[in-house]
């Protein structure tokens, strides 16, 4: 019997989704902004941990090759993120959706 | 460059979605030049949804498709559950009626395989359609929408194209409505319209599926989970039966998410432990995780759905049944079919002023997208500011029904006494009529 599903963690999750990495990021973050934003609620919000505090300078670290395109972050947090859609060639492509 | 009389197509529709291929594959068979603009590597690469599509429209269009399409399972059982960390009761039903064409328009599908197939209908039809194409901007000719900005392959490079009418179908993160600046205020995409939904495809042998949730053929069934299922947020999770895989997931709405801190895989894992839903996925294997935004626009804050040269349909125009029915897909078919009829009298009429283009507007209205919309406007703005109907009441009713059936040597008129006395001690009776009764105003 395989393991049960919920043992799985968001990088093996984000591992199944197909992709095409840009060396680009489609995403930008108004640093200040954020570092005054007391909520941060990108940093759990986002579906795919696109967003992580660098304890060291208080900055956000953009993994844009995580990004699933849901646009939640700037939906959420409009005051310091900017997303657009990824080059048409790159980002994910599902294969159920 | 343009030129009015002759633009490169009669319209341009940005998104293969259900509602921007509806519109395409209407169009086309109408004769128009049309062109789907699609950003995804293939046209359903992007697109996702929770699970079950509502046909009533595409079959309109194309009888009997579900002989062709790859469709998952038709839904002949909707059951709708609420959790308690402890606890699950729900309701459910299934019917032979659902057993039979049309299978009550109601079928599991993978938007990846199911949106590539419409698109190649479409294309049959007679439509263009494009795919890794990136609108990033309208292009306007006296005031009019004309065309559109396709993201070219160098940094700041766009080609354009040209149209009469542009139909924005581009999903619920609408960049173009925004810039185009027909959501502004409260129809701005917000924590409030937006909810995030998160999703596993989790494969499971046929045969298992169908043992477990009673299945044989083609049959498949819906389930809705509310309460501890999503952690008492305005939210659901759910569980949907596809051929050898099933869809599980969760969504709230991202104010719910971060007024609660809540990570929503945490929260898919948390739904998933559950004591009512581990079996159901027990031994599956997880081949797809996946996010999206889904609209939850009130009818009194839509977007302006039409400007000179331009219609907004399905997420991008934010059109969903956000009560128990969480009806999307239907809404956005048909209005990609309305935005098709519209431009096809406005092609005739050789105007397409948000005036003609309000034709939209009027059979939107005159139809169930709307009229529905209206009719449950209330419901989720009620259930926000009435949060015992997503826990204390139904807490409450899954703690009496255990108790009321609770085998012990008290007789059974003690029982009920007791069961009563109790729950009269959690609720206020007055209040709870008053709640009961403004449930019934505002949610049905």
């Amino acid at each position: 019997m395989k393991d049960d599903p919920k043992n799985i963690s968001l990088d093996t999750r984000l591992a199944l989704v197909t992709r095409k990495f840009d060396k680009v990021s489609h995403i930008e973050v108004d640093q200040e902004k954020f570092k005054k934003c007391e909520e941060k609620a990108v940093l759990f919000l986002c579906p795919a941990k696109v967003y992580v505090l660098n304890e060291d300078n208080g900055e956000c670290i953009i993994n844009f090759d995580n990004c699933v395109e849901c646009g939640t972050c700037q939906v959420a947090c409009p005051e310091y993120i900017k997303w657009k859609n990824p080059h048409g060639v790159f980002g994910l492509s599902y294969k159920y959706g | 460059m343009e030129n009015q009389t002759k633009p490169d197509f009669d319209v341009i529709v940005v998104g293969a979605g259900l509602a921007g291929l509806t519109a395409a594959y209407a169009l086309a068979k109408e004769g128009l030049s049309v062109v789907v603009l699609e950003r995804g590597e293939f046209p359903g690469a992007k697109n996702l949804f929770g699970g079950v599509f509502f046909s009533t429209i595409l079959n309109k269009l194309i009888p009997d498709f579900w002989q062709e399409a790859p469709v998952e399972r038709h839904i002949v059982k909707r059951r709708f559950s609420y959790l308690t960390p402890d606890t699950e009761v729900g309701f459910d039903f299934r019917t032979e009626k659902y057993n039979r064409p049309p299978y009550n328009n109601s079928f599991t599908i993978l938007r990846a395989r199911f949106d590539r197939w419409f698109a190649q209908k479409t294309e049959a039809a007679g439509a263009a359609i494009y795919p890794r194409v990136v609108v990033d901007d309208l292009i306007y000719k006296n005031g009019k929408v004309a065309g559109i900005k396709a993201r070219g392959s160098k940094e700041g490079e766009y080609d354009e194209l040209t149209a009469n009418v542009v139909i924005c179908a581009e999903g619920a993160n609408s960049l173009l409505s925004e810039k185009a600046g027909l959501r502004s205020g409260k129809s701005k995409m917000s924590r409030q319209n937006r909810a995030i939904g998160v999703k596993e495809i989790i494969s499971l042998p046929q045969g298992t599926i169908e043992d477990r949730f009673n299945l044989s053929g083609g049959e498949g069934v819906s389930i809705e989970y509310f309460g501890d299922a999503v952690k008492n947020t305005l939210g659901s999770g759910f569980i949907y039966t596809n051929k050898n895989t099933i869809s599980v997931g969760v969504g709230c709405t991202i104010e719910d998410a971060a007024d609660n801190k809540i990570a929503l895989y945490d929260l898919l894992d948390h739904f998933k432990s559950h004591f009512a839903i581990k079996n159901l996925i027990k031994g599956g294997e997880v081949l797809e995780y996946s996010a999206h935004m889904i609209p939850e626009d009130s009818y009194g804050n839509m977007p302006e759905l039409v400007a000179d040269g331009l219609i907004l349909v399905g997420d991008a125009a934010g059109f969903a049944n956000s009560s128990l029915y969480h009806e999307i897909t239907n809404l956005a078919t048909a209005s990609g079919l309305y935005a098709a009829e519209t431009a096809i009298a406005a092609d005739k009429s050789k105007d397409f002023s948000k005036r003609s283009l309000g034709l939209y507007v009027d059979k939107l209205k005159e139809s169930f997208v709307l009229k529905d919309m209206k009719q449950f406007r209330n419901f989720v703005g009620f259930v926000h500011g009435h949060r015992q109907f997503l826990t204390t009441y139904p807490t409450l009713f899954c703690d009496s029904i255990v108790d009321y059936f609770a085998v012990s040597e008290t007789p059974k008129s003690l029982v009920k006494k007791s069961v009563i006395n109790k729950a009269m001690k959690k609720i206020n009776i007055i209040k709870a009529g008053v709640d009961v009764l403004g449930a019934i105003r505002n949610m049905t």
